[in-house]
């Protein structure tokens, strides 16, 4: 009883958040990752705006795009690609890094 | 190397973490034991096959595939943990009174240990991969440093290991019935945070676009990033910017499981002296 009590709860709670529709149309950002290093390593993107990083990784070994300022955390696999989707932006500068690489893959998105 | 052992190390903490917690949580009972270790083994085969698939992974679901595993995952774990506390504030009482005779409820078979086993894997499954995935990439890259990051990766390993056992002792060497109430704490607040990092995983994937914005910014008092930050992380899901929607899940989750532990628990029927027995 518990457990489906449990089960109800959690499927509510799934259920009740809407995927809402996109408010604005997302800035757009291509990102290359070669020997380790990111291009551009400054982003500059228009901030209050949704934005979406499309990162390529054309090393052959898989890379964590990593940033706690821009909430986000995804592996690029080598040869790989991904896309990660970051919310609005205050006016300021958010750091992200190649967790694997850290001296080397490393940048910052500014916001403005 | 150096990098090599901070890397490891801090992937073998966010896992250590959580199983320094669930270890202390299970104490006294018996098998608690063997189901952490097939759980870390388990979590260690799925960490080789998650890194093994990322590529594929990645690519699934609309490039959403990865978000979407480690929503689901984390909301399983958080799942995990709100049962074993609900079943602990039912059971607890009566567990903490008579902890030498503990194994009943084990012979019972009503203890959600199994529920333990898959937090812990699930924890050594998402760091794991990650691990994996880093030594493999220093391993393809060979060259005379391979060798040097290699032993960064199993000092990492070593010392992220050290580190949980700290913890875990620390914990066991409190009095029994403090420890229960301080893990059974833990373990609602990493619910909790589990829950809000799947929704973070989700807006990631952009599947979850509603309350976006922070709704504050702590970074300046403690950083996320920081030793203690990555901690508090861990144990009770600490954001320096939380948005609504992460807030309202972590919310909705320590909601839920306080409300069903106050809702089921019990106290015992006192063992009335053997009046009775004629």
């Amino acid at each position: 009883m518990t457990r489906s009590a449990f089960l109800a709860f959690s499927l509510l709670l799934l259920a009740a958040v809407p995927a809402a529709a996109k408010a604005a149309e997302p800035f757009r950002q291509d990102v290359e990752l070669k020997d380790h290093v990111f291009a551009p390593s400054e982003i500059i993107v228009p901030a209050g705006q949704p934005v979406e990083l499309h990162i390529k990784n054309l090393d052959a070994t898989a890379e964590e795009f990593d940033s706690s300022a821009l909430k986000v955390e995804k592996v690029i696999a080598g040869k790989g690609e991904g896309v990660v989707h970051i919310h609005p932006l205050a006016p300021g500068r958010y750091p992200f890094m190649g967790e694997y690489h850290e001296k080397t893959a490393h940048g910052v998105v500014i916001a403005r | 190397m150096l990098a090599a052992w901070l890397i490891v190390f801090r992937e073998v903490i966010e896992a250590g973490l959580i199983i320094g917690v669930v270890l202390a949580a299970a104490r006294g009972v018996a098998g608690r034991g063997r189901v952490v270790s097939l759980g870390v083994l388990a979590g260690l085969a799925g960490a080789g096959l998650l890194a093994a698939g990322a590529g594929w992974l990645g690519q699934a679901f609309s490039g959403n595939g990865q978000e979407i595993f480690e929503a689901a995952v984390l909301s399983c774990a958080t799942l995990m943990l709100g049962w074993h506390t609900v079943w602990m504030a039912r059971h607890g009482r009566a567990l903490a009174a008579e902890v030498r005779s503990v194994s009943e409820a084990v012979k019972r078979g009503e203890r959600p240990l199994a529920a333990l086993g898959i937090v812990v894997a699930i924890a050594v499954l998402r760091e794991g991969s990650e691990v994996v995935l880093f030594l493999y990439g220093v391993a393809l890259a060979g060259g005379a440093s391979a060798w040097g990051m290699v032993g960064g990766g199993v000092l990492g390993v070593a010392s992220g290991a050290a580190v949980t056992l700290v913890m875990y002792l620390g914990l066991v060497s409190l009095p029994l019935r403090h420890m229960f109430r301080l893990t059974g704490g833990l373990i609602t607040l990493m619910a909790a945070g589990m829950a809000a990092q799947a929704i973070a995983f989700l807006q990631q994937a952009g599947l979850a676009e509603l309350w976006t914005s922070p709704l504050w910014d702590t970074s300046a008092w403690l950083a996320e990033d920081s030793i203690t930050g990555r901690f508090l992380h861990t144990l009770i899901g600490y954001t320096a910017a939380p948005d609504g929607l992460q807030l309202a899940a972590y919310a909705l989750t320590l909601a839920v499981i306080f409300g069903l532990s106050r809702l089921l628990a019990y106290v015992p029927p006192q063992r009335a002296p053997l009046a009775s027995a004629s």
